[in-house]
């Protein structure tokens, strides 16, 4: 979907982003992740040319982005931003119907479009339609944001630290929103965060950035366990690695035979949460509905990242979680 | 401040008071000496008054037409050079007086209308300037920067996203430029032009307070319905603005 | 991102201002002080000695085109610009004024303006970019005060026009002059005076603020013409009809009702920025203030009130450029002031004696505004917006 060919920006003497090549599938997610000035943000910019590289290139589809006018790339491009940028002068519906009608589309169609949007995002058309984004929570105007970025369903959704502004309740739950919706849509998306948590939950592949280099690309296990260089490492972590680990496998992934005591965790538990229990209850096991048990031994085997010798559950997916580690194949 | 009330009495009283300026005789008689007549008869009051606004009115919208496209120009990328000249040229050129500017262009323009006109259109052009580089700088940046990643053209940013939100500080610098206008307008009647300060300079040459008073009260009735007009206006704009 | 420029575009707006008043007449001349003239330029009417000046004028405008000038040295080719512009004026009215026809007169034309105005924002653009510290444009404002003074005493301006109605009156000229001070700045002395406690009051007992602010503002729109012309029926009235008034100093004509008006314009940016100051003192410094033990006269002069210096500054400034602009209009009703000039010359039409009113006047506001910028700037202040009477 998205090829990055040795894309290059420098100011002055000085590259913000330094010969970077990255390729991005069809409905696949990747974070960029780094430090503050590690130019993910400035790379997230080239690819809708609100930044021009200063050398290098960038294929959509195909087509290289070079050959487009910018203002035409952008309208085929969701964008979204921390602080949602929404125009205050205008309606929830306005704002959401603003680039259905910078491409001229009839008003039936983005009346349509904007109500099946409200739907989609659990903000009831009749109720916010015309409300200003001022008049919104914080949440909702985030949820209104991203809205607005899909509006003319864009095959390819950039979002630079979209959640940054929201506290983490509301976090979370527009983390899950997210992943729901591009499970729907299938929209390939580029996102930009600083934190890996947040990456780690979302991203088919982490993309770990420092000083304007691309240092890793790939999926969150190998980041974690096989991280390219010590400064991967540093910046995925390293304290929290065991519980980033555990995070990403479900209990369904390392459930064995057995009985224990207690209510039933969900097959879709995280292995972190279901540490959380163990210690927390003092027991060893925790039964699984459906069958079987998640032990203290298997959990504490699959935090050191060695998944491949336990028995079941390594073996079922070694990927992310949720998020398949492939990404479906290009339809 | 003003309440409603106390503003539309003001404008009946005005309106009253130009339809028929006799029947106010008594009132203002007090304030005249030997018998001199009490109301400006010279010229009908309703002329003068119409002439007065239509040159604010003319001198102000060309200001405003040419100090927000200059405002826009050097907020554009291609004009931004000239940014830091235009801010100190504006803050200098507040400095000249009204007064001085107006006497400066009678040798440009001799006597009448059209020297007034000149000077308000120039006086006008630096409030009207400064107020729409302020609303144009001070833009909420991810607002910006959602209009530009959407892939809206700089004309479309500019007419559909930053005029907009710029709106209320803008018309704020046209108020402030059209009550000056209209007092210095007064003051072109001492180089002959048709306003309602000919009825306060026919006062003082008569040493008749009554139209000094009438003509005074005319302006300010004027200069507060304005005021409050542009005042409402801007608030108008202010919650279409989402401020 | 296309590579820069090698000609600045405000290099180059200067340059064709400049080159076109180098282009248009330099001078008027006209036989006598009332009767249109003959338009020269600077070379007709120098002869060659107005090449030898045009060529490094020109010169000194192409070197502005450079983008990569410093600003330092666009600086020093406005500032040196402006001065060569106005020997040139001065040197080409000498040489015009034939000894037999002493009541020739030469005057600035088009051309010298657009020259003058072309250094003049070239230095301004200069000064714009260079952004120098407080001391060093107290320096510039200095030096280009002495430097017009110096220009202005030597004489070598002594056959324009404008000099000429200064020599014709000068003791007009600077009773006039202190009379126009005495005007702004007593004006602004008395809205001191009444304005700042009166701005505390409204700050300690918000009932009033509504009322003063609104009865302040409304004073506002009353049209200076008017505002002047009352006050000379009402201290007549008060003369005569109140007792011990006159001998007070009240009366309806001369300079006092002028005072008054100007004084009633001022209160306003006193009164209301004497409050907003007070009101912009943060919420925890004067909480810590009295946590201290400070008394309430205590926390108003050792902290409300330097906090407040500022904003206050910034209104002085309103004040006084507006004052100086408005006390033109006291001209008009007896009151002196070189709106004197101003209003005489319109009446005879001579408008050499309008611009000996009209050019102090500017020259006075201009110095007045930067001079009190820079002293708000020093109190740690931006001004703030303007509310101006005409």
């Amino acid at each position: 979907m998205i090829e990055i060919e040795h894309l290059t920006r420098r100011y002055g003497p000085r590259a913000v982003v330094n010969d970077v090549s990255l390729t991005v599938q069809r409905s696949e997610i990747v974070a960029l992740v780094g430090t503050s000035g590690s130019g993910k943000t400035t790379l997230l910019r080239m690819i809708n040319r609100l930044v021009e590289p200063s050398s290098g290139r960038v294929r959509i589809a195909g087509t290289d982005t070079a050959t487009l006018p910018p203002h035409q790339l952008r309208r085929r491009i969701g964008y979204a931003i921390q602080g949602h940028g929404l125009f205050p002068h205008r309606s929830v519906a306005q704002n959401i119907a603003t680039v259905p009608r910078l491409l001229g589309w009839d008003r039936a169609r983005i009346d349509a479009r904007v109500d099946e949007l409200l739907d989609l995002f659990q903000l009831p058309p009749e109720e916010f339609r015309d409300r200003r984004p001022q008049e919104l929570s914080g949440g909702q105007q985030q949820r209104v944001g991203v809205a607005r970025a899909l509006a003319a369903r864009p095959e390819l959704l950039l979002m630079d630290e979209p959640f940054g502004a929201l506290d983490p309740v509301i976090r979370a739950q527009a983390q899950q929103d997210l992943r729901r919706i591009q499970r729907e849509l299938g929209t390939t998306l580029l996102l930009v965060t600083h934190d890996m948590t947040e990456a780690m939950f979302l991203a088919h592949r982490i993309a770990v950035m420092d000083d304007g280099r691309l240092l890793q690309c790939a999926p969150a296990r190998d980041i974690l366990t096989r991280p390219a260089s010590p400064l991967v490492q540093a910046l995925a972590g390293e304290q929290a690695r065991p519980f980033h680990l555990l995070s990403l496998s479900q209990v369904a992934d390392l459930a064995q035979p057995g009985t224990a005591e207690g209510p039933p965790l969900a097959p879709e538990t995280s292995l972190r949460d279901a540490l959380a229990q163990c210690l927390w209850s003092g027991r060893d096991a925790l039964p699984v509905a459906g069958g079987g048990v998640v032990t203290l031994a298997a959990l504490r085997q699959a935090a050191s990242g060695e998944t491949g010798r336990t028995g079941a559950g390594a073996s079922v997916k070694a990927g992310v979680p949720s998020p398949p580690a492939s990404p479906p194949a290009p339809q | 401040m003003i309440g409603r009330a106390a503003l539309a009495a003001a404008a009946l009283l005005l309106a009253a008071f130009l339809i028929s300026p006799d029947s106010f005789a008594p009132l203002l008689e007090p304030l005249t000496r030997r018998g001199a007549p009490a109301v400006y008869t010279q010229t009908s009051l309703w002329s003068l008054t119409v002439s007065h606004l239509a040159l604010v009115a003319g001198a102000i919208a060309a200001s405003a037409v040419i100090a927000v496209g200059l405002g826009v120009l050097v907020t554009r990328d291609s004009g931004r050079d000239f940014l830091p000249l235009a801010r100190m040229v504006t803050a200098v050129g507040q400095t000249f007086p009204p007064v001085a500017v107006l006497a400066l262009a009678v040798p440009v323009l001799g006597f009448g209308d059209w020297p007034t006109l000149l000077a308000l259109f120039l006086y006008g052009l630096l409030p009207i300037f400064e107020n729409t580089l302020a609303g144009l700088t001070t833009l909420p940046p991810q607002v910006v920067e959602a209009a530009r990643g959407m892939g809206m053209t700089p004309a479309q940013r500019l007419w559909r996203v930053e005029l907009p939100l710029a709106l209320p500080v803008i018309l704020s610098g046209v108020r402030l430029s059209a009550v000056i206008a209209l007092s210095t307008a007064a003051i072109g009647s001492t180089v002959a032009a048709h306003t309602l300060g000919e009825v306060i300079i026919a006062g003082l040459l008569s040493s008749n307070a009554a139209f000094v008073v009438q003509g005074g009260a005319v302006i300010a009735t004027l200069a507060l319905l304005i005021d409050a007009g542009f005042r409402a206006a801007e608030s108008a704009a202010r919650s279409r603005a989402g401020f | 991102m296309s590579a820069a420029p090698r000609i600045s575009r405000q290099g180059l707006l200067f340059a064709l201002i400049g080159l076109a008043g180098l282009a248009l007449p330099l001078v008027q001349l006209r036989p006598n002080r009332i009767v249109p003239g003959e338009p020269l330029s600077l070379p007709a009417s120098l002869g060659w000695p107005g090449w030898a000046l045009a060529v490094p004028l020109a010169a000194a405008l192409l070197a502005l085109l450079p983008a990569r000038l410093p600003p330092w040295a666009g600086l020093a080719l406005g500032l040196t610009g402006a001065l060569l512009s106005v020997l040139a004026l001065g040197w080409a009215a000498t040489a015009l004024i034939a000894p037999d026809a002493p009541l020739a007169r030469v005057s600035p034309a088009a051309g010298f303006w657009l020259l003058l105005l072309a250094f003049a924002l070239a230095a301004a653009d200069a000064l714009a970019r260079l952004a120098p510290p407080v001391a060093w444009r107290w320096g510039l404002l200095l030096g280009t005060v002495l430097a017009g003074a110096a220009i202005l005493s030597s004489g070598v301006l002594g056959d324009i026009s404008v000099m000429r109605e200064y020599q014709s009156r000068h003791d007009v000229f600077w009773r006039e002059a202190g009379r126009h001070l005495l005007l702004a700045f007593g004006s602004l002395g008395l809205a001191l005076a009444t304005g700042l406690p009166l701005g505390v009051l409204v700050h300690q007992v918000p009932r009033l603020r509504g009322a003063v602010l609104g009865a302040l503002n409304a004073v506002q729109t009353v049209p200076s013409l008017a505002m002047f012309g009352i006050m000379i029926p009402l201290f007549g009235w008060i003369a005569a009809t109140v007792p011990g008034a006159a001998a007070a100093g009240v009366a309806g004509i001369g300079a006092f009702p002028a005072l008054v008006a100007l004084f009633l314009y001022s209160l306003l940016p006193v009164v209301s920025n004497m409050a907003v100051g007070l009101a912009s003192v943060p919420p925890p410094v004067a909480e810590a203030a009295a946590g201290l033990g400070m008394t309430r006269a205590q926390r108003l002069w050792r902290v409300e009130l330097p906090l407040a210096l500022p904003v206050v500054l910034a209104a002085v400034r309103i004040v006084l450029v507006q004052n100086i602009g408005l006390t033109v209009i006291a001209g008009l009703i007896g009151g002196g002031g070189f709106g004197a000039f101003v209003f005489q010359g319109l009446n005879q039409t001579a408008m050499d004696l309008v611009l000996l009113g009209a050019l102090p006047t500017i020259a006075l506001a201009l110095v007045a505004g930067v001079a009190l910028g820079l002293l708000t700037a020093q109190a740690g202040g931006a001004p703030l917006e303007r509310t101006a009477p005409a």
